[in-house]
């Protein structure tokens, strides 16, 4: 039986009002676990559009997102929410940590809103704080860190509950080139270490070509780039 | 070339004008907070200088150009003394005075009536006289009396037309032989040919003013105390200034508390300017960085800012002049002035025109705004922009040592304060502990806030630890939401705890000083009604009656410059004081060779300074008698000082055989009703006396109680509500300014409602904490009230008691309220699209 992709786009459609033209249409798109792929576009493109709809945030006019098989246009608010919860990880480029937890608890956040015993929780946030290099950190809160240091707490967290499919949006529009290039190397290597798929929306070639494979989103859809061999 | 910068003018439109955009009902709300206060103390000051002035005015018509006025008890001293001064060679003209309150059968304020010879008045109160010049010999033909116009139209009654005066039981007619013009004087005023007054009222050969007039060059003051010592006992020669200061100072100490009343309503605008200008500062931190990155200087910042709260205290000053005097022209229009006590009767008093006073509250409201705002304003204009732009808080943990240290001085300077005694008879320092108490109690918040929340256990819910987490760590922002609320509500407890003490202590004395069934007693302040031995034998005999208790109440003057001291002379039952009077101590001692003994209140306790088991001298009969202090006790009527004594050492030093109150204790199985009737029945004029059951008379002072109190919970009430409302105002802006935060959380999972469920559970926190923290600080500040204010204020005690059930749902439904603003805020937050809020940084 042939494997279920985790994420699966079917025919996609979106358009913002009626009387204009759709921002995209007819976008299929197939991803496995495993898998890392980087969406590059010009600024309007779509992109982030393209992601909303992939988490769920938003609904397409036609087609489908269908996430581990189950078409989020079916789902309700919660369910999606619920699904979003267990099966999504977000990494943002402004990073997006609660200023007033601690360095361990905004990782772990994920893992309380699952319900996961506290022992356990503490275990892992502290596997997911030394696989992403701020093991020391763990009782800091995220002023008192660098930026670069921040979105490393944004990447443990969002990986720590292993989900299938982890998005990041411009993750390194913030950071330096150095810290950027640490960044986006953790983020592939933890995305393939959870045996997850990675989708980067990224207007940077240098941080796609870190992808398996890039697609570039305008008028026609999505287009292939480039493939890592 | 340098690019332009804007002048702090500038700025200050540029922010204000975004702010109004932005936030009209926080605005709004700020400037009805303002208007409140001023609104308030302008009333309360208009009111009282349009009734003192025509007070101070008509009690200068009435005493003229007298020098001095000596002054006995109002049933009068034996005219010989007239004599006397009249022969004395150092007095220009001694003018002799009969002054009563007559009681009019059927109306239950007295009529003031003068009874002068007018050809001696005529050189002392010119004025007053006057009007009578072409008919003298009809003034003293001797039955009848010129009315002011404001009598007659008060009285409906014309020339020609015959009022009814009571003396003792009976109703004697006088003819109104004319109406004086209402220049000559403005309140109701009766004048009688002294002999015919004292003919009339049963007062031959007695006086109880003679208005002195001495020659130029005379040193008042050292004449006044040189005939001082030659006066009978009880007759006493003050300065006229100091008979016009004696009703001003008995009525001071109420205004001072409306003034101070005033003065919290502002305060408390105030700190919802400082709260809500910090909230604002801290929402706009990045936008007032990024002005100071394009050159504002730190001062032109600081200005705007400031400028803004003083903005929003102008507009809400001129509303509150306006509403301020509003009210005051309706005061003295519907209540003739009286703000609440009784004390500043006057009718027919207008506005006067105060355009300085009216200036000095608006700038009053303006400055306090501008204060209010001070604070955030350098706070925000001394934020490094880079630290700002990148988003970063202020060091709360520093601010709140700081503010934490200074918190414990004014609160130990506060417990000193309270500890001091009044200043001229005014709780000077009361007030002062008040203020002291409340802004430490205020500057300990942030401290006490981390304490608490330090200690606050991980309940394993993420949305509730999570909202632990955040106000832990943002305490700056939880206190700023907190001391609205916190200012307001200590306020309102220690008001509701003081009020309710006293209604609780009210009640008890009530029910102490109306034992008997019926109640009868002649109007209210007069001179005139009494009961004669043979109307008392009358009520003795009722068939309904199983025992009456015989009162005479009289006025007696123990220090020129104090209010009247009461007599009360009572038909007492030996060793059985406490059951007659609601005694609070009592003397262990016998009393000493040859005095009787006296229950004082506790007003002259603390004025006059007696203590018990001590022993006084009162003026009876003509003579000082000597008492001893055998007890002290509650009066709730009176707060100039009361005395009771035994009647029959009262008739027998006096022999006045008249009473002035009666209680009766029915038969069992006696009809009230039917009994009232009765003792009605046995006057000439039933409606000479007020004759009501107890419970009535019970009634009817609650009634007046709640009346007088009324104004002091709305006020109050408001006061809630405006701090509520910031409350609901913090909530919101934090709210919209946590959207971003709340969209990651809806990223990641969180359910909508847990969202929402977040932020109720801060705002449940918050106002759990403020309720238990306003409950405390309201709970000290009461027994600064009770115990320092109170008793300073009026010389009454009260028992502490608290409206457990009332600060319960007061609490509740401010918790209540304060988790819907919370889950309203936050169903406006979360109801913006998450991911945007998200995007909102980028």
């Amino acid at each position: 039986m042939a494997e279920i992709p985790v994420l699966r786009l079917d025919s996609l459609a979106k358009r913002y009002r009626a009387d204009r033209p759709a921002i995209f249409e007819g976008l299929n798109l197939s991803l496995h676990g495993g898998e890392y792929l980087a969406i590059m576009g010009e600024s309007g493109v779509g992109k982030s559009t393209l992601l909303n709809l992939l988490a769920g945030l938003d609904r397409p006019d036609s087609g489908r997102v269908l996430l581990e098989g189950e078409d989020l246009s079916a789902l309700d608010d919660d369910a999606t929410t619920l699904l979003r919860r267990r099966a999504i990880g977000f990494v943002f480029q402004a990073f997006h940590v609660l200023p007033y937890l601690s360095v361990e608890q905004n990782v772990a956040l994920p893992l309380e809103l699952l319900g996961v015993e506290e022992g356990e929780r503490r275990r892992r946030a502290a596997d997911m704080l030394a696989a992403v290099g701020i093991g020391a950190l763990a009782a800091r809160l995220p002023r008192e860190l660098s930026g670069g240091e921040v979105q490393r707490i944004a990447i443990g967290r969002a990986l720590i509950h292993r989900p299938r499919l982890v998005l990041a949006d411009e993750p390194t529009g913030n950071l330096d080139p150095q810290s950027a290039a640490q960044t986006l190397a953790l983020l592939r290597d933890q995305v393939k270490a959870n045996a997850g798929a990675g989708i980067l929306i990224t207007h940077s070639r240098a941080a796609a070509d870190t992808a398996d494979r890039i697609l570039m989103l305008d008028a026609r859809g999505l287009t292939p780039l480039a493939e890592r061999r | 070339m340098r690019p332009a910068v804007p002048g702090a003018g500038r700025v200050w439109s540029i922010l204000l004008l975004s702010q109004l955009r932005e936030q009209p009902g926080r605005l709004l709300t700020t400037v009805i907070a303002i208007a409140l206060g001023v609104a308030l103390a302008a009333s309360v000051y208009l009111v009282n200088v349009a009734a003192l002035g025509e007070f101070t005015q008509a009690t200068k018509r009435l005493v003229g150009e007298a020098g001095i006025v000596v002054r006995g008890p109002r049933e009068g001293f034996a005219e010989d003394l007239f004599v006397r001064l009249a022969r004395d060679p150092r007095i220009a003209i001694a003018s002799p005075v009969l002054e009563l309150d007559a009681a009019l059968p059927g109306r239950r304020d007295p009529l003031k009536i003068l009874g002068l010879d007018p050809l001696r008045a005529g050189a002392l109160q010119p004025a007053l006289i006057g009007d009578i010049g072409a008919n003298l010999l009809e003034f003293l033909g001797g039955d009848g009396l010129y009315l002011s116009a404001a009598a007659a139209q008060d009285l409906g009654l014309h020339r020609g037309d015959t009022l009814q005066v009571t003396v003792g039981d009976q109703a004697k007619p006088l003819r109104v032989l004319g109406v004086l013009s209402a220049d000559t004087y403005s309140q109701p005023l009766g004048l009688m040919d002294i002999a015919a007054a004292q003919w009339t009222f049963d007062r031959l050969g007695r006086l109880n003013r003679i208005d002195l007039s001495l020659p130029s060059g005379t040193d008042v003051e050292d004449f006044r105390r040189s005939i001082a010592s030659s006066l009978p006992p009880g007759v006493l020669a003050v300065a006229p200034q100091v008979e016009r200061d004696r009703a001003v100072t008995v009525t001071r100490a109420y205004r001072v508390n409306l003034n101070m009343l005033a003065l919290v309503a502002l305060w408390t605008g105030a700190f919802l300017v400082f709260s809500t200008q910090s909230l604002s500062v801290l929402r706009r931190r990045k936008s007032l960085a990024l002005l100071r990155a394009l050159g504002v200087t730190r001062g032109q910042l600081q200005r705007a800012l400031i400028g803004e709260g003083a903005a929003l205290g102008a507009v809400g000053a001129v509303l509150g002049v306006v509403a301020g005097v509003a009210v005051a022209a309706a005061i003295l229009r519907v209540l003739n002035g009286d703000v609440g006590n009784g004390g500043l009767h006057v009718v027919g008093t207008s506005l006067r025109a105060a355009p300085g006073s009216l200036l000095a509250f608006f700038a009053i409201g303006t400055s306090v705004a501008a204060a209010g705002a001070w604070l955030p304003a350098r706070s925000a204009a001394r934020q490094p922009p880079a630290r700002a732009l990148k988003g970063a808080d202020e060091d709360y943990g520093g601010i709140a040592k700081s503010a934490a240290w200074s918190g414990l001085l004014s609160l130990v300077s506060g417990t000193v304060m309270a500890c001091l005694p009044p200043i001229h008879n005014l709780p000077i320092f009361g007030y002062a502990a008040v203020a002291l108490l409340l802004f430490g109690a205020i500057l300990l918040v942030p401290t006490l806030t981390v304490y608490v929340l330090r200690r606050a256990p991980r309940s394993g819910r993420v949305v509730f630890d999570t909202a632990i987490a955040q106000l832990r760590e943002n305490v700056g922002l939880s206190a700023l939401s907190l001391a609205a609320i916190i200012v307001s509500f200590s306020l309102m407890v220690a008001m509701a705890i003081m009020v309710y003490s006293f209604r609780v202590s009210f009640e008890e004395w009530l029910g102490k000083v109306l034992p008997a069934d019926i109640q009868l007693r002649v109007p209210f302040g007069n001179d005139t009604a009494y009961l004669p031995p043979a109307a008392q034998a009358k009520l003795v005999a009722l068939p309904a009656a199983a025992r009456v208790e015989f009162r005479r109440t009289r006025q007696i003057q123990l220090d020129a410059a104090r209010a009247p001291v009461t007599l009360i002379a009572r038909d007492l039952l030996p060793g059985r004081m406490r059951e007659q009077l609601p005694l609070l101590r009592a003397a262990a001692a016998a009393p000493p060779d040859g005095s009787a003994p006296a229950w004082i209140s506790e007003a002259l306790e603390d004025l006059y300074g007696y203590r018990l088991g001590q022993t006084i001298e009162i003026p009876l009969g003509g003579r000082p008698r000597r008492f001893y202090v055998a007890g002290i006790w509650r009066d709730y009527a009176r707060n100039t000082g009361t005395i009771v004594i035994d009647r029959a050492t009262y008739s027998a030093a006096t022999a006045d055989p008249d009473a002035t109150e009666a209680s009766l204790w029915l038969r069992p199985g006696a009809d009230a009703a039917a009994a009232v009737a009765a003792v009605r029945a046995t006057f000439a004029r039933p409606d000479a006396f007020e004759v009501m059951t107890s419970t009535v008379v019970r009634e009817r002072s609650l009634q007046i109680f709640d009346r007088a109190f009324a104004i002091t919970y709305a006020l109050e009430a408001i006061a809630v509500v405006i701090g509520l409302t910031g409350v609901s105002f913090a909530a919101s802006s934090t709210a919209l300014a946590r959207r971003a935060e709340f969209g990651m959380l809806r990223h990641i999972g969180m359910l909508r409602r847990q969202v929402v469920g977040l932020l109720a559970d801060e705002g449940i926190l918050l106002s759990i904490f403020g309720v238990i923290y306003g409950l405390a600080l309201g709970g000290i500040l009461s027994l600064v009230l009770v115990y320092v204010i109170n008793r300073q204020s009026f010389n009454w005690s009260i028992d502490l008691a608290v409206p457990y059930w009332q600060l319960g749902v007061v609490s509740l439904v401010l918790i209540a309220a304060a988790a819907i603003t919370a889950i309203w805020s936050g169903r406006a937050a979360v109801a913006d699209d998450a991911v945007r809020a998200v995007r909102e940084d980028w």
